[in-house]
């Protein structure tokens, strides 16, 4: 049979507030447990939720920046439900009028094209605690720390076919959100967490089948496998005439396979209702401008802008644009340069290839955008050959200074000047008569391969500082004038 | 040695006395602490006595007195009920399931009266979190009515009530969620004022229904609740459901003058269920209005009927999350060796809460349920706007309304106890004020054979003066408010 | 709208109460009573209205983003029925 995936996705974002959405406690990942959670936090009777405003904006950023709309009278729920790490017994959430209401946001994909996705909604909430179950031994403890943490909760319609759709939407999610500034994005600690609503039917087919939700994914690359694994396991139900369970399920990266959700067998009746300790939050239009009016150059805009600006290439926008700080620094490059293809190039060759080895950002590259652009300088000016320039490129990375003093220290300067080379090439040509008379007799083709015996032998003289191009120059009229 | 008259003495002549450094604040304090002692074995009116603390903040007070830096309150001695959290006290809610509980932090009022410089003397009884009109649902034993042993004080705030009856304090916190300031303050002759919803924080007093609660003072005249009021109203940048609206000095502004007020009377209040002798102390006491000046006028209140079934859908619901907090795992009752996770939940919830706790919890969350939510819960809040706008209508032609506080007088235990329903009906003419969130008084009307009723005035939102001007030009034409009840207990 | 045993048992374990066996009929009957008061509210046309969760319809204010809590572990932990190393504790949970 064949089968196709449908698919729609939950984001729960983690809001880069300072502190918490209805408390003042700091939202900073990793403090000792329950350090970071107060009274309200905890739920403490009489304690009441006081709502933060940069959640707010957030959230309002977010909804301009995929052109949704924003609700502009929208309300807390409480959605009831029993869990160790769910202080008051209910999550403040907003069920009946979110704050950020449908939308539709192209994801460029990598051919250049896009794939549209519709956002139904996106709402305000509080993260849940940790529940640990790895440091004692018959019970379970709990950290509040991440509780009230503010969530953003971007849900889509069933939009997506295959995985690498949904990767796509995460990806250029996660670019929009840093571009935005209102999330770190930082999957490793939990700023994004996916759910992925997956059902099978057949190809051809219009109705929905039964689905399943898997829980809490927090990588890009656990997105893509968690999706093949369930795709095959539900294909394998179907196959062997089973029926899929409406189940929630959990991803485990190490056996590489979903498995079903203990704790979320009970069916669950969640009781929303409007969250009587908050009020509407309602935005008037003199509020919605003017959160707008501060939005960013977002990627799409700052994608066109380089392919016009800088001629770049869609490939090497596509390659720059997604990271915030990488298309920064670019821009910065250019800046001191003026040279947009060898700044793209260095990012994204020498300086990419040398972080990642590193394991290191673009924010904490130990060159500057200054200093590298320095070094393309000196590329485009002719003193560094581009073998040169990698050997300056390694000293800039281990902090020798900037370019220029490194050519210095190193003498490192590329011969250029044509008298100096004029010597050069006249003393190879007299030392080597039979080499000479070969290239002579020889036709064009294989004169060409020929004249690297000479280069070879100018360069060593040079220890390697002979400026090829004018070598080159220099050496074809050398030799064609022995004729 | 302390005249016992000072224990009927009203908050204002008091405060007088303390200025006027004719008795200190620790005098004072001893006095009441001695009558705890002495009635609060027959009462269960207190049930956390904050002995040596409250000593100390008496010299405190007495300190800030001799050096003129009174302000309006200081050194007067409060009980609170114990539905405010009181940092280092033990506060719990009347319930089981807090017996423990020992908060890090102030309730906004409790913090506000501190500032104040008044002296806690302790922490009153109550229905189990507020969940009552008798008090009996308290986990610590009901409280008595000091005018009939054998009677309930009302409730919830009926530890509160009989406290003050008693001349235990000379003022009283309670809350009001359906009645439980005016009918309590009725069942014990007293003077209780429910604030407009959103006059007083609600921060650090433990949530029963969070869109209706509303805490307020209780005392021997209303003039003690305009210098109360005062001290506890006002926006609270930890509640977001405070109103930021100008609070007045409802006791500076107290006006004797209602000449030309009118007073609706609901005809769906004053009909034929109404009892007899409560009609006529009401009666009496709107007579007393009259002749000072006020206008009587008969109004309508169409939708009153669906006040109770309106209520009784909207506070469980709320309530039922609002208890949902109180689980075994952060604080309050945990039972004995969970065996998992469920189990935790079943016994320390059913173990921690009493009988008409569970009942409103399992009523509101049936009402929030699938399948109930548009029949139960959202119908509710459509009939509240209803109820609401009936009685905005009503005030665009009338300043204050009036009716009873509570039905009839105290009644005896276990009258009420086996059917939850006739219980409901004590607050039958309280809730609908909850429900529009107006401010409602309740002033002393008089007697029906030695036990005390109450007359409920009702203001406009955020107009708790015109109540209390009403209410202390009443007490300035009447004694009925001096009336106590003669307390020959013995020392058991 | 009457209610069985069987619900009353259903809600009972949405809210986390037990009931005994013994106490099912009683807890059952008086329940039915508080449904059938409330029940009423069918009696009245609301087609028209807007829900009101607020007396006062006012408007959500909103605080500014700042850190004002210190860690106060230790005072807010004091009533913990079960902790150990900062965490509470609960009865092992298995997701």
């Amino acid at each position: 049979m064949n089968w196709e995936m449908v698919m729609g996705l939950e984001v729960h974002l983690q809001l880069a507030t300072q502190s918490k959405i209805f408390s003042g406690s700091s939202t900073q990942f990793g403090g000792a447990p329950n350090e970071q959670a107060d009274a309200v936090d905890l739920g403490m009777p009489g304690m009441l939720p006081v709502l933060n405003e940069e959640a707010v904006r957030f959230a309002v950023r977010f909804g301009l920046g995929i052109g949704a709309r924003i609700g502009e009278r929208s309300v807390f729920d409480r959605k009831n439900y029993f869990y160790p790490d769910l202080p008051k017994g209910y999550q403040v959430s907003q069920f009946f009028a979110p704050i950020v209401c449908e939308g539709l946001f192209e994801v460029p994909l990598e051919d250049g094209s896009f794939f549209p996705v519709r956002i139904t909604r996106a709402h305000l909430e509080e993260d849940a605690g940790k529940s640990v179950h790895d440091i004692f031994s018959q019970e379970t403890g709990i950290d509040l720390n991440r509780a009230g943490t503010p969530l953003l909760e971007i849900v889509t319609e069933p939009d997506f076919r295959t995985a690498e759709q949904a990767v796509s939407y995460l990806k250029a999610l996660h670019s929009l959100v840093t571009y935005l500034g209102i999330s770190d994005g930082n999957m490793a600690e939990g700023s994004m967490r996916c759910d992925i609503n997956i059902s099978l039917r057949e190809k051809g087919s219009e109705g929905l089948g039964t689905r399943s939700e898997i829980k809490n994914v927090n990588s890009f690359r656990f997105v893509e496998r968690a999706i093949h694994s369930e795709y095959a396991r539900q294909a394998d139900l179907l196959e062997s005439g089973q029926t899929i369970t409406q189940e929630t399920r959990l991803y485990d990266a190490e056996q590489n396979t979903t498995r079903s959700m203990r704790s979320k067998e009970v069916a669950n009746d969640y009781r929303y209702f409007p969250e009587p300790d908050l009020l509407p939050i309602v935005l008037d239009k003199e509020y919605i401008e003017a959160v707008r009016a501060s939005l960013p150059e977002l990627p799409e805009a700052k994608r066109a802008r380089f392919a016009n600006e800088f001629a770049l290439s869609k490939y090497d926008a596509a390659l720059l644009v997604p990271n915030h700080a990488m298309a920064d620094y670019f821009e910065s490059v250019v800046k001191s340069c003026g040279s947009p293809k060898l700044a793209a190039n260095w990012i994204l060759g020498d300086l990419s290839g040398a972080l990642n080895r590193h394991e290191m950002t673009i924010q904490n590259s130990p060159i500057s955008a200054n200093r590298l652009g320095g070094l393309i300088a000196r590329i485009e000016d002719g003193t560094l050959s581009s073998k040169l320039a990698k050997q300056v490129f390694d000293a800039l990375w281990d902090q020798e200074g900037d370019a220029d003093q490194i050519i210095a220290a190193r003498s490192l300067k590329q011969v250029s000047d044509s008298g100096a080379l004029e010597t050069m090439v006249e003393d190879v040509i007299s030392q080597n008569p039979d080499q000479v008379a070969q290239y002579l007799a020889a036709d064009e083709v294989k004169r060409k391969k020929l004249s690297g015996f000479f280069v070879g032998q100018i360069m060593k003289a040079s220890k390697g500082q002979a400026n090829p191009k004018i070598l080159n120059e220099l050496l074809l009229r050398k030799l064609t004038d022995q004729s | 040695m302390v005249d016992t008259k000072l224990l009927t003495t009203p908050v204002s002549q008091l405060r007088q006395l303390l200025q006027e450094r004719d008795i200190s604040s620790v005098e004072l304090t001893q006095a009441y602490l001695n009558q705890i002692d002495a009635v609060n074995g027959a009462l269960n009116a207190v049930i956390t006595i904050c002995r040596e603390q409250a000593l100390e903040e008496a010299r405190v007070a007495d300190a800030q007195l001799a050096k003129g830096q009174a302000k309006p309150l200081t050194g007067i001695p409060i009980l609170h009920k114990d539905i405010f959290c009181t940092h280092g006290v033990r506060t719990t809610c009347g319930s089981r399931m807090l017996d423990q509980f020992i908060p890090a932090y102030d309730a906004t009022v409790v913090s506000k009266l501190k500032a104040e410089g008044v002296v806690v003397l302790g922490k009153c009884n109550m229905d189990e979190f507020a969940m009552g009109s008798s008090n009996e649902t308290s986990y610590f034993g009901s409280v008595k009515n000091p005018w009939n042993l054998d009677c309930v004080p009302g409730g919830s705030s009926g530890g509160s009530a009989a406290a003050l009856a008693a001349g235990m304090a000379p003022l009283v916190t309670g809350t009001d969620t359906g009645g439980s300031i005016r009918q309590p303050a009725s069942l014990c002759g007293i003077t209780g004022l429910k604030p407009t919803y959103g006059r007083v924080s609600r921060l650090g007093i433990i949530a029963f229904a969070s869109s209706l609660d509303q805490a307020g003072p209780m005392a021997r005249t209303a003039e003690d609740c305009a210098l109360a009021l005062t001290v506890m109203a006002g926006v609270d940048a930890g509640d977001s459901t405070s109103a930021d609206m100008p609070v007045p000095d409802f006791h500076a502004a107290l006006n004797t003058d209602i000449e030309g007020l009118r007073i609706g009377l609901p005809r769906e209040y004053f009909n034929d269920d109404l009892d007899d002798a409560v009609r006529n102390r009401v009666m009496t006491g709107l007579g007393e209005l009259e002749k000072a000046g006020a206008t009587l006028v008969d109004i309508d209140l169409p939708h009153s009927h669906y006040a109770i079934a309106t209520y009784y859908v909207i506070a469980p619901a709320e309530a039922s999350a609002n208890l949902a907090r109180y689980d075994g795992v952060r604080f309050g009752h945990r039972c004995d060796k969970p065996k998992d996770l469920v189990d935790l939940y079943l016994r320390s919830r059913s173990e921690g809460f009493g009988e008409e706790v569970q009942r409103r919890i399992l009523v509101g969350t049936y009402a929030l349920s699938a399948g109930f939510y548009d029949a139960y819960f959202n119908k509710a809040q459509q009939v509240r706007r209803i109820i609401a706008q009936d009685f905005h209508r009503a005030f665009e032609d009338v300043d204050v309304i009036a009716g009873p506080s509570a039905p009839g007088v105290a009644f005896p235990f276990g009258a009420k106890q086996q059917d939850p329903v006739a219980m409901y009906m004590e607050d039958i003419y309280t809730l609908a004020v909850n429900l529009a969130g107006l401010p409602g008084l309740s002033t002393p009307a008089g007697l029906i054979d030695g036990m005390p009723v109450g007359l409920q005035l009702i203001g406009k939102p955020f107009d708790e003066q015109t109540i209390l001007n009403m209410a202390h030009r009443l007490q300035l034409d009447t004694d009925w408010h001096m009336a106590h009840p003669n307390l020959e207990i013995s020392a058991s | 709208m009457p209610v069985s045993p069987e619900d009353i048992k259903n809600v009972a374990l949405l809210a986390r109460l037990s009931i005994s066996t013994s106490d099912l009929a009683e807890v059952t009957e008086r329940f039915g009573r508080v449904l059938q008061l409330v029940d009423e509210l069918n009696t009245i046309d609301t087609s028209e209205v807007m829900p009101m969760s607020n007396p006062h319809d006012m408007e959500q204010r909103l605080r500014q983003d700042a850190v004002t809590e210190t860690n106060n572990r230790e005072a807010l932990m004091a009533s913990a029925p079960a902790q150990e190393q900062g965490y509470f504790l609960v009865p092992k949970v298995i997701d």
